[in-house]
């Protein structure tokens, strides 16, 4: 069941990157370009995403475990460190420049447009190379 | 500052169904979506590979029932050149990773939290691409 939730999940998120344009970096971009001509879209995915996300997450994290698996996998990580503040800086930058952050990249693969899987497969090398930091 | 190409209603409509998304990933299997973390996981760690590759799958699946089923033109334009693809790439894979989020992980799932990690890293990301983005208007 975890695994047709997974599949669901996903498509439904897809489709949500699709219907508001994120998928397209150009838009994305135009979001960032807030000191010219501005699309403040972005901004309204977000809302649209958390009016939803956080009144039900605080309603439902009092459940004793998840409805098809036994426990729930949140993050405790609570501290403010240097690479949290890097981390971000680095992505914000790589955002900046393409405007492509993981969600839309990855779905935009079905598209096959080359300049998108090359972004994503240089994002899973870095991927690897974050790996490498933490051993 | 001009408003150009605002699209609120399709932003909100996409928004509420990518909240839908997080909010029913999280009361079923347990865990709030941040796709880098699903898709570096996919690759680095055996831990639920499964179902982190059917997420992924699911993901591209969205653009294939927009255009076929809902009869919606799905366009991307990027204009960077190779290498410019392969700085961004490695700067978003290497970036989330260190900082465990991307706009996903952070920007949604963490702030619906109130983690103030997630907030400090959205800040962070956002900022540093408003300036990115003012840079290479320069240049």
């Amino acid at each position: 069941m975890n695994k047709i939730v997974s599949i669901i999940c996903g498509i439904i998120f897809g489709i949500g990157l699709v219907i508001s344009e994120m998928i397209n970096p150009e838009k994305v971009l135009g979001f960032l370009n807030i000191f010219s001509e501005w699309d403040p879209s972005l901004a309204f995915v977000m809302i649209g995403a958390l009016i939803v996300s956080t009144p039900l997450f605080h309603m439902f994290k009092k459940m004793d475990k998840p409805l098809l698996c036994s426990n729930f996998l949140i993050s405790n990580v609570k501290e403010i460190d240097k690479r949290l503040i890097i981390g971000s800086m680095l992505f914000g930058a790589g955002w900046g420049l393409v405007g492509l952050c993981p969600g839309p990249a990855i779905t935009s693969l079905a598209l096959f447009n080359i300049s998108s899987i090359a972004f994503v497969f240089w994002m899973f090398i870095g991927f690897y190379i974050a790996s490498k930091f933490n051993a | 500052m001009n408003i150009i190409n605002f699209t609120p209603i399709s932003a909100l409509t996409g928004g509420l169904l990518i909240g839908v998304s997080v909010i029913l990933f999280f009361i079923l299997n347990g865990r709030m979506i941040g796709i880098s973390g699903i898709a570096s996981n996919a690759l680095t760690s055996k831990d639920k590979r499964i179902e982190n590759l059917l997420f992924l799958f699911g993901l591209t699946l969205g653009p294939l029932i927009c255009r076929f089923l809902l009869d919606q033109e799905v366009k991307i334009s990027i204009s960077n050149s190779l290498p410019l693809l392969t700085i961004g790439g490695v700067l978003v894979g290497l970036g989330t990773r260190l900082s465990s989020g991307c706009t996903s992980g952070h920007g949604i799932s963490g702030i619906s939290r109130f983690s103030l990690r997630s907030i400090i890293a959205t800040i962070t990301f956002m900022t540093v691409g408003i300036i990115t983005v003012l840079i290479t208007n320069i240049l």
